[in-house]
């Protein structure tokens, strides 16, 4: 784990705090078609040793919000125009280049779904694992090549020794999300951010993958963010859920609650319309119409349009986050009627 | 007129349908791809073994579902079955007819009535063409299909059908969502009316919501024109949801086949129990008492498969006999005559039943 040094730019006072705390993040892309709003007020917070999922359909924001936590934001287009990214209490946002580029690697690491793109194609992995530390920490090239090894046989990757010396091209796709978890843990961070980090593999290598992280995250006790469009994989490994819409959380609770008894309908929504493999299941239940356009996004509540419950005042007034429990918190004016509701969705009409 | 052979149609049923005579029925199809080495003289140094011996049938109505993980041969199965490759070996009987042996009319009449879906949306459709002309397409190959001067009307018609506006029909893929395009794919596959439709991963590239909607669609399609289907995905779930039989695959070979729920409630086969333990459930409840069979390292390639058993080098009960002898698809010794439902095809030497998805009612 990092040396007391190390984290010496942390307050003491902020310890009691979560290790992350993501307040109103506002993210804009300002292209020729116009203002695309990607995130429009994201709040969730993540703490030492918990796994939140953030959870959301393609271009709900997840990638862009985690990509302004990590400070890998594509700017331009992209900017921050408000909101606070607390670490221990700190404002990321507030740090300069230099500043945050020593937190990122060292203190929070991204692994990302696609891991042929991610890595340098033209350098073997013992160069790139090593490089976190000969650049991080001023080892040798040698030590660096043995930290690399140890590293790999961390993530249980077969003949490591051998294997350093291979091109990311060389593995197939189950042991080059290895590589890749290896290099987030490689300076071991507090906090993981995994993007859709086993959407690409097949179902086997996926539980393998996930049991994986789950156990580094125990061994270490880190933060992990996991980012999926997967019911399944959250109900698996998550402690508590993020749902996004239209850029903004729409639901957060605790994994076991939600599924028993989700308080925003768009979760319901999804929730009954995915086909299970421990049920045959009638006709799915769909939602209707697509997510919004994000240079238009419609006026009151984003999910109006598509939703069963929506009333007058959805059109026109944007929900806050209402507190359904200690626990749980709900952006929909109705939520007490969709957590009442225990039919299937499919059954209404 | 087409000279298509149009025996009366069988009723529809919803279960596997034996008794009935198959549409189709698949023997002994291989698929070998050559390896080859050097660049001026090219020398054969081996072959991928991307399908190797697969036999199914398929029954009028029904859906089947052909599951397994990515390079187990499943689009070469499709493709096989669509003549844009030819097998090495084996037969696909056409109620009855070898296609690969026919060419010309009776080639082009069996052709018209198997039509395929593809997996992406987003490449499978020529961004040039209008929907009117990707849709209508099939009717310039088939002129007989559809009069000149009534094209237009039919393409309309199947817009409608799958649920897109009619008005839409002179606008670009570019300007539909995938789900849409998706729709578009199986407007195209439905125009000239064939009685098979291949769906090879359909709604794999579609959000959740929209994969609802797609799958939905298939399944009114489905009955309202009385297809059937052989549906490919590496999602068991949505395999679950909408067929009747199923097919698991693993390197080139169907290893257990049978109804949807002896598959899903009763394997036998150690590979699809593991499979089937790998798929994360939708239940936070499920997680403390479901057991997970993690196998060990990665599919073997199919240029170089093992010896025997395929599935031997992954599996947790593998024995000498799994070295040295190939099991065949058949109903195991153990599970013969007790009419349950772990009676059906498994090639394990140690085919055993083990409920690994827990039901949820
Ligand atoms: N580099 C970029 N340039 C312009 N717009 C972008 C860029 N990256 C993301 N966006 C916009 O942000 C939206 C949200 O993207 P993203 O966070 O990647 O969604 P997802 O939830 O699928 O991860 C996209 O739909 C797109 O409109
Ligand atoms: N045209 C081809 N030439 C050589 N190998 C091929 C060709 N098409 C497929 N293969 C190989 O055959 C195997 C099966 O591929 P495929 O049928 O696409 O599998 P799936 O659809 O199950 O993912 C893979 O190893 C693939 O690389
Ligand atoms: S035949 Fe042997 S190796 Fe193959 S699945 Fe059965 S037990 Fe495993
Ligand atoms: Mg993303
Ligand atoms: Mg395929």
């Amino acid at each position: 784990m990092a040396t007391a040094a190390e984290m010496s730019t942390e307050p003491v006072s902020a310890r009691g705090g979560p290790l992350l705390d993501v307040r109103n993040l506002h993210v804009e892309f300002r292209t020729r078609e116009g203002v695309a709003r990607a995130v429009n007020g994201v709040d969730y917070a993540v703490d030492a040793g918990e796994t939140l999922a953030v959870l959301g359909e393609s271009g709900s924001g997840k990638s862009v919000t985690a990509q302004a936590i990590m400070g890998i934001l594509d700017s331009p287009p992209g900017f921050v125009t408000q909101g606070q990214v607390l670490f221990h209490g700190e404002d990321l946002l507030k740090f300069g280049t230099e500043q945050r580029r020593k937190v990122r690697g060292a203190r929070m690491a991204m692994i990302f779904q696609d891991a042929l793109s991610a890595l340098n194609p033209v350098l073997n992995v013992g160069e790139q694992l090593g490089e976190m530390f000969t650049v991080h920490r001023g080892l040798s090239r040698k030590d660096a090549r043995a930290k690399a090894v140890e590293l790999m046989e961390r993530v249980r990757i077969p003949a490591a020794k051998e294997r350093v010396r291979s091109y990311p091209h060389q593995f197939s796709g189950g042991m080059r999300q290895r590589v890749m978890i290896a290099m987030a843990m490689a300076l071991e961070p507090e906090l993981i951010i995994a993007d859709e980090p086993t959407t690409a593999l097949d179902v086997t290598v996926q539980a393998q993958v996930m049991d994986l992280l789950a156990e580094l995250q125990r061994e270490y006790n880190m933060g992990l963010i996991l980012i999926t469009h997967d019911l399944g994989v959250v109900a698996d490994v998550a402690d508590k859920i993020a749902v996004m819409y239209a850029g903004r959380i729409v639901e957060t609770s605790p994994v076991h609650d939600i599924y028993r008894a989700p308080a925003h309908p768009y979760t319901k929504g999804l929730l009954d319309s995915i086909p299970r493999v421990d049920q045959k299941g009638q006709e799915l239940y769909a939602i209707k119409g697509l997510p919004p356009n994000l240079l238009h996004i419609p006026p009151g509540c984003a999910f109006h349009p598509r939703c069963p419950l929506a009333q007058d005042i959805c059109r026109t007034k944007i929900p806050p986050l209402y507190r359904v429990s200690e626990v749980r918190a709900s952006a929909c004016h109705f939520w007490k009627e969709c957590i009442g509701d225990d039919r299937p969705a499919a059954d209404k009409t | 007129m087409t000279t298509a052979p149009q025996p009366t149609k069988p009723e529809p049923s919803a279960s596997g349908s034996p008794g009935r005579e198959p549409i189709l029925q698949v023997r002994g199809l291989v698929k070998h791809f050559p390896l080859t080495q050097g660049i001026l003289f090219k020398k054969q140094v081996g072959a991928v073994q991307a399908v190797d011996g697969v036999d199914f049938d398929l029954y009028p109505g029904e859906t089947l579902g052909i599951v397994g993980e990515s390079g187990c041969g499943k689009s070469t199965v499709a493709k096989l079955l669509m003549n844009l490759e030819q097998p090495t070996r084996g037969e696909i009987l056409y109620r009855g007819e070898d296609i690969s042996k026919l060419s010309g009319r009776a080639l082009k009449a069996v052709r018209r009535n198997i039509q395929m879906v593809f997996q992406d949306p987003y490449t499978s459709l020529n961004p040039r063409m209008t929907v009117g002309d990707i849709i209508g397409e099939p009717f310039e190959i088939h002129p007989d299909a559809a009069p000149k001067g009534e094209r237009r009307r039919r393409v309309q018609e199947l817009l409608d059908v799958v649920g897109l506006n009619p008005e839409y029909i002179n606008r670009y893929p570019h300007q539909f969502s995938g789900g849409q395009r998706q729709r578009i794919g199986i407007a195209r596959g439905l125009a000239l009316r064939p009685e098979i439709i291949v769906a090879d991963e359909p709604v794999s590239a579609l959000d959740v919501s929209v994969q609802a909607q797609v799958v939905n669609l298939m399944e009114r399609l489905q009955d309202e024109f009385d297809l059937s289907y052989m549906f490919i995905a590496h999602d068991l779930s949505i395999v679950r949801h909408i067929a009747d039989r199923v097919g698991v695959m693993y390197l080139g070979r169907i290893v257990e086949t049978g109804a949807d729920a002896a598959i899903y409630e009763h394997p036998t086969h150690p590979y699809t129990q593991a499979l089937l333990s790998a798929v994360p459930v939708p239940n936070p409840e499920a997680r403390e008492h479901r057991e997970r069979i993690i196998l060990s390292g990665d599919v073997p390639s199919p240029a170089d498969p093992p010896s025997g058993c395929r599935f031997r080098t992954r599996c947790w009960k593998a024995q000498e006999k799994c070295v040295v002898e190939d099991p065949p698809l058949t109903v195991p010794d153990v599970f013969r005559g007790t009419a349950g439902p772990a009676e059906h095809p498994s090639a394990c030497h140690f085919a055993e039943e083990k409920i690994v998805v827990p039901r949820d009612e």
